[in-house]
């Protein structure tokens, strides 16, 4: 039932107009950071750094693609997560889920997972795009994979935390707008505390968790966070819809 | 005995100290279309409402083919289709492909999906919109959507929520006729505040207001309450009333007008022929002689006020 869900959410971001563009921005923005990355490369790397200091072109592009994920998701994913549910709460299309034999978790997993699905066609595309460096140089495709799981995971937690949100309000616009403050907070706390590395607001903050994956490391304790952090959303998610029956 | 599939047991609900439905109990048999009729804020969206699972009842229970709406609703809610008052279409797909997406989640076999649209469609009068926009349709055509999405699963109760609100006439009557076609294979619950569509298309009537139900029967009881033991009758010349009293089973005479009279007869009788007899035997110049019927709309304000 939760994949009957997802394809629906599927079916409807590929049935309008947004989907398609949302997607396309966001392969441009990638694709241009490909690109600058590569540029960058031979400015930097050709000229005055010395040989012990030169870095692989996998690290170097690579975190130049990964390392702004960060920011352009902050910015694309509340506008596909604001649909989720605030517009089908304007829309009043709620009872159709509701009355179906679909339990809410079923609903609220399958929503999310639907999302997932769609942005990870953004995360293949980015894999294959660094792929590409293959053909000239010989790349670090362990960093590559590293790096996209830890991008899925980042935009699984960006997604629940949009999904939530968007089961706040029934209208869409305020879900996006309160998703893309409480991402970009979430993002940018780190920076708060960055000159001291083991403060504990550096372990709520998101970048700061998503870094050690740019920088190629698969930590269980980053990976953990990202997943408790889609959990608890999607929980809190689930509770709200529950309360909607509740309470009318 | 019918069998009866759908119980509602005391069920009330309450938003704060607003008691929107109050110990509200009722069946319904299979293959019997039941009528709910209610003035507007009544209770009637908010009994269909819990009575489909999308709102808890702060008290009572539903049981639908002896599976309880809280306990289980998994299986309560695949024996009901429902159509509620804001039809919940999803308007940027096509018909066809919100109808899957329909079947899909009431559990509809997939191998089965492909005729269940079909056949769904087909009952509804969308065979022809299969590949049209549902946000491009007309309002009638998202309404006969709306229903067809409600019977796809071929439930046993199907719910429909003032199914005729904001529809032209002409799509009014297809839509009923749609729903006594309906009725034929399921059990239909309706609710709406249009008296005579209720007359039209359903076995029982159940009449809701400010969150107690005050008439439950069959349509055939409205209707009796409906047509009473009274006469209307016109003369040109008119008698005086005591002539008309004169006549056999004439209980009581009241004149509207100079020419226009209600005439009350004791059970049993009918005097109307009588009336006429006396009338042109001594040149009254009778006009008109119907029976008086009590609008339903009369009895629904009855009805409706007794509580108060």
């Amino acid at each position: 039932m939760i994949i009957n869900i997802a394809r629906k959410e599927l079916k409807s971001l590929f049935a309008t107009p947004m989907g398609w563009i949302i997607l396309a921005l966001l392969m441009f923005g990638f694709g241009f950071l490909y690109l600058d990355g590569v540029n960058k490369y031979f400015e930097v790397m050709s000229g005055s750094v010395r040989p012990a200091e030169r870095q692989g072109i996998t690290i170097f592009v690579g975190q130049n693609v990964y390392g702004a994920a960060n920011f352009l998701m902050t910015v694309a994913i509340p506008i596909l997560t604001m649909r989720l549910i605030s517009e089908e709460r304007r829309s009043q299309t709620l009872p159709f889920l509701f009355s179906a034999p679909i339990s809410l978790s079923e609903i609220v997993i399958g929503k999310f997972i639907g999302l997932v699905i769609f942005l990870s066609i953004l995360v293949m595309y980015i894999f294959v795009m660094l792929s590409t460096m293959n053909i000239w140089a010989d790349i670090d495709f362990g960093y590559l994979i590293g790096n996209s799981f830890g991008l899925l995971l980042l935009i699984g937690s960006f997604c629940a935390l949009g999904i939530y949100f968007s089961s706040l309000t029934s209208q869409p616009i305020i879900a996006a707008i309160s998703t893309f403050i409480a991402l970009f907070a979430m993002v940018i706390f780190g920076n708060f505390t960055a000159s001291d590395p083991n403060h504990w607001f550096g372990y709520i903050s998101m970048a700061k968790h998503f870094q050690s994956f740019t920088r190629g490391v698969i930590d269980t304790s980053d990976v953990m966070y990202f997943i408790l952090f889609i959990i608890t959303f999607l929980t809190f998610t689930i509770r709200r819809l529950d309360s909607d029956r509740l309470t009318g | 005995m019918a069998v009866s599939t759908l119980h509602a047991i005391d069920l009330s609900r309450n938003f704060g100290s607003n008691y929107a439905v109050s110990d509200v109990s009722f069946s319904l048999q299979k293959g019997e279309v039941l009528g709910f009729l209610g003035p507007n804020g009544a209770g009637k969206s908010t009994t269909m409402r819990m009575l489909t699972g999308n709102l808890a009842p702060s008290n009572g229970s539903v049981k639908v083919c002896g599976h309880d709406m809280v306990d289980n609703p998994k299986k309560a809610k695949e024996m009901i289709g429902y159509l509620p008052e804001m039809r919940p279409l999803y308007k940027e797909l096509t018909v066809d492909e919100f109808l899957t997406i329909a079947a899909r989640f009431h559990k509809v076999q997939s191998s089965r999906i492909r005729r269940a649209v079909e056949s769904a469609k087909d009952k509804c009068g969308l065979t022809h919109m299969s590949n049209r926009l549902i946000e491009n349709l007309s309002n009638g055509y998202q309404q006969r959507v709306g229903v067809a999405q409600s019977i796809i699963h071929e439930p046993e109760i199907v719910i429909l929520d003032e199914p005729t609100v904001g529809l032209d006439p002409i799509q009014i009557r297809e839509i009923r006729n749609l729903i006594k076609e309906i009725g034929k294979q399921h059990s239909v619950i309706l609710s709406t505040h249009i008296l005579p569509e209720v007359e039209m298309v359903c076995d029982r009537v159940q009449i809701i207001n400010e969150g107690s139900l005050v008439f439950n029967g069959s349509i055939d009881d409205l209707k009796r309450q409906r047509r009473g033991n009274k006469l209307l009758v016109g003369f040109s010349k008119a008698p005086t009333k005591k002539e008309l009293l004169a006549i056999d089973g004439v209980s009581q005479v009241d004149k509207i007008d100079n020419t226009m009279y209600r005439v009350h007869f004791k059970e049993k009788y009918l005097p109307a022929e009588e009336i006429v007899i006396t009338a042109t035997k001594k040149k009254w110049g009778l006009f008109h002689i119907a029976p008086d019927v009590t609008s339903l709309e009369d009895i629904f304000v009855q009805l409706t006020q007794i509580e108060k």
